[in-house]
């Protein structure tokens, strides 16, 4: 099979009457929080673009790329129920044109792919992100308030392009029952996202004067959601997804052990100009805005579809962070 | 809670301000903070703060504050006046130490504010959010006390000739009043157009610094004496069908408010001291 690596033992996969669910992005702690909750009901089929990722025995693991014709050998070999797409590439790595071609085009095959193969289902992991961080947002945003975070940063483009793909998708093609996902800031374990390089920081900038409050979810909690959500496929639409509890900045760091080192924040450009310039990779440029400015979402569409609760406390996920710097002094 | 707000805390707020702000019900979250930024401790150090300066600064006269629900959604329309939005302030403490029923106070305030370092934070604490008519139909929705100055800079930011005239009034709580099914109380306010008189805006600053007004004023709150009418509940039921309908029921909570003013004016009998 060109250009997709196989791991020998999975060859033969338990394509019983168990419906069949392909995760993108395998390689991530979330994906794999979810394939080992997914496995128990489903035949899961494991992907990532890095790296062809051990999970379970019984789990068909592959590094594709999804722009190469052999990523369609999957969807002729197996006949999937369900996509998962957690894949994404982050907003701090490459070029531009290096993320839309991995998070827009290369989602866009992935979609086609669907289509053509006729897969029931596809879930599809975007982030609060796309609202974008202004002084003028309200407070609560639901699905349907206008996505504005390309108007504050091109690093963020790519991730509003491809949350507007999937609901082209969505709207075009009715059979395959489209869920978009948009989580407010998943943290936990293992997790490598900005915010989850933050909170892992001794000492991190706060912008002088501002003190945001934010939402978090614990990246269990999140798998959770993802099982649950999966488990009703005729239900379909946006989802925010976000616990009813907040916590400003400040608070949070202060909860992790982070110590907060003021730093300038007006004129709107300045903050933004030095992370540049110092090359913050837990405190993007282009984040800036996101710890100066809330964006809380509304989770209540999402809560109530799919009858969801997280079960894991804000405070338990301070105390992961606390402890994991603990442990690095011992 | 931080060092600071424990200082803080124990510097402004008395075991009576604790009482009272105890007796506000008020769903937050497990840090104490809702989602627009309302904090339990901060709200707390505002009213501390706050009630010194309306106790023995402004000493103000609340009236009527028997007409606030003790619960549910209320709409709390005021006039607005005084450069520096006192009146909100005033009328937020009136509100949270009301002796028939304590409330948490949700202001809306000027879309600049959130910019400005610290004071957004703070306001945002103290209960105040940015005057976004979405925010505002949440709130409701959530049965929350929202105190709106349909006025907004028109009003704070008039000259000192133009005083207690009320300025064009915005419409977008009306439409709320009436999607919601909200009832109005009517506040006047009278004495905060002493606080800071102002000869003239200066545009081009003003434009120039991004604000909706740079007044020629002195550059604190004069001590006058302030008065707060609030009205009988009004109720504007049923469906927009038009919007002449809006602006007739605008026109009804103006009048309303017109004579709680003139009921405020006729209590005043000085500039400052009565």
């Amino acid at each position: 099979m060109p250009k997709i690596q196989t791991i020998p033992k999975t060859e033969n996969p338990q394509e019983t009457d168990r419906p069949t669910v392909l995760v993108t992005g395998a390689a991530g702690v979330l994906a794999q929080e979810s394939i080992n909750r997914l496995s128990q009901k489903y035949n899961v089929i494991a992907i990532d673009f890095r790296r062809a990722v051990q999970i379970g025995e019984d789990i068909p693991s592959y590094k594709v790329d999804f722009l190469k014709r052999g990523f369609e050998d999957i969807f002729r070999l197996h006949k999937i129920d369900t996509v998962i797409h957690l894949g994404r590439v982050g907003t701090d790595v490459g070029g531009s044109h290096f993320r839309h071609n991995a998070n827009v085009r290369g989602t866009q095959k992935l979609f086609d792919l669907c289509v053509k193969y006729e897969v029931g289902q596809v879930m599809v992991l975007s982030s609060f992100f796309v609202y974008g961080a202004s002084a003028y947002n309200p407070a609560l945003l639901d699905e349907e308030t206008p996505l504005k975070a390309s108007d504050l940063s091109l690093n963020l483009i790519d991730t509003v392009e491809l949350d507007n793909l999937s609901q082209i998708y969505m709207y075009k093609h009715r059979k395959v029952r489209m869920k978009i996902l948009r989580p407010c800031n998943v943290a936990g374990p293992g997790v490598r996202n900005n915010i989850g390089r933050l909170l892992s920081r001794k000492v991190v900038p706060v912008l002088w004067g501002f003190n945001p409050v934010m939402q978090f979810i614990h990246v269990s909690d999140m798998a959770d959601a993802i099982v649950k959500a999966c488990a009703k496929p005729s239900i379909y639409g946006i989802f925010n997804i976000a616990p009813n509890d907040w916590v400003p900045y400040k608070e949070v760091l202060r909860r992790c052990d982070i110590l907060g080192v003021p730093m300038v924040s007006i004129p709107d450009a300045l903050p933004m100009w030095i992370s540049r310039m110092a090359g913050w990779q837990a405190f993007p440029s282009y984040l800036v805005n996101y710890f100066k400015y809330p964006v809380i979402i509304d989770g209540s569409r999402f809560a109530k579809a799919f009858n969801f609760t997280p079960k894991r406390s804000l405070d338990e996920l301070f105390i992961h962070y606390r402890e994991m710097k603990a442990r690095r002094w011992v | 809670m931080s060092i600071t707000s424990t200082l803080l805390k124990k510097a402004f707020v008395s075991s009576e301000i604790e009482e009272v702000h105890n007796r506000i019900t008020k769903e937050v979250g497990s840090f104490g903070y809702d989602a627009w930024g309302y904090s339990r401790d901060g709200a707390a150090v505002c009213l501390g703060v706050f009630k010194t300066l309306y106790d023995h600064y402004f000493r103000v006269e609340a009236e009527g504050l028997e007409n606030i629900p003790k619960q549910g959604r209320v709409l709390i329309i005021a006039n607005h006046s005084g450069q520096l939005p006192m009146d909100g302030a005033l009328i937020g403490i009136a509100i949270a130490t009301n002796p028939h029923g304590p409330r948490a106070p949700r202001t809306m305030i000027e879309r600049f504010f959130p910019m400005v370092p610290f004071v957004g934070n703070l306001l945002n604490m103290g209960g105040a959010v940015i005057g976004d008519p979405i925010n505002c139909l949440r709130m409701l929705r959530r049965e929350e006390c929202v105190v709106v100055f349909p006025e907004g800079v028109r009003g704070s930011g008039k000259s000192f000739k133009k005083r207690y005239k009320l300025q064009r009034f915005g419409f977008g709580f009306m439409h709320i009043a009436m999607e919601t099914n909200t009832p109005i109380i009517p506040v006047g306010v009278v004495g905060c157009e002493e606080t800071m008189p102002s000869l003239a805006n200066i545009k081009p600053l003003a434009n120039l610094l991004g604000l909706p007004y740079v007044p020629i004023a002195i550059p604190f709150p004069l001590p006058s004496k302030v008065y707060l009418n609030f009205g009988k509940p009004l109720q504007f039921e049923g469906e927009v069908e038009k919007e002449k309908q809006v602006i007739e029921n605008v026109e009804v909570v103006k009048d309303a408010i017109r004579g709680l003013i003139d009921k405020g004016l006729a209590q005043k009998s000085g500039w400052f001291f009565s």
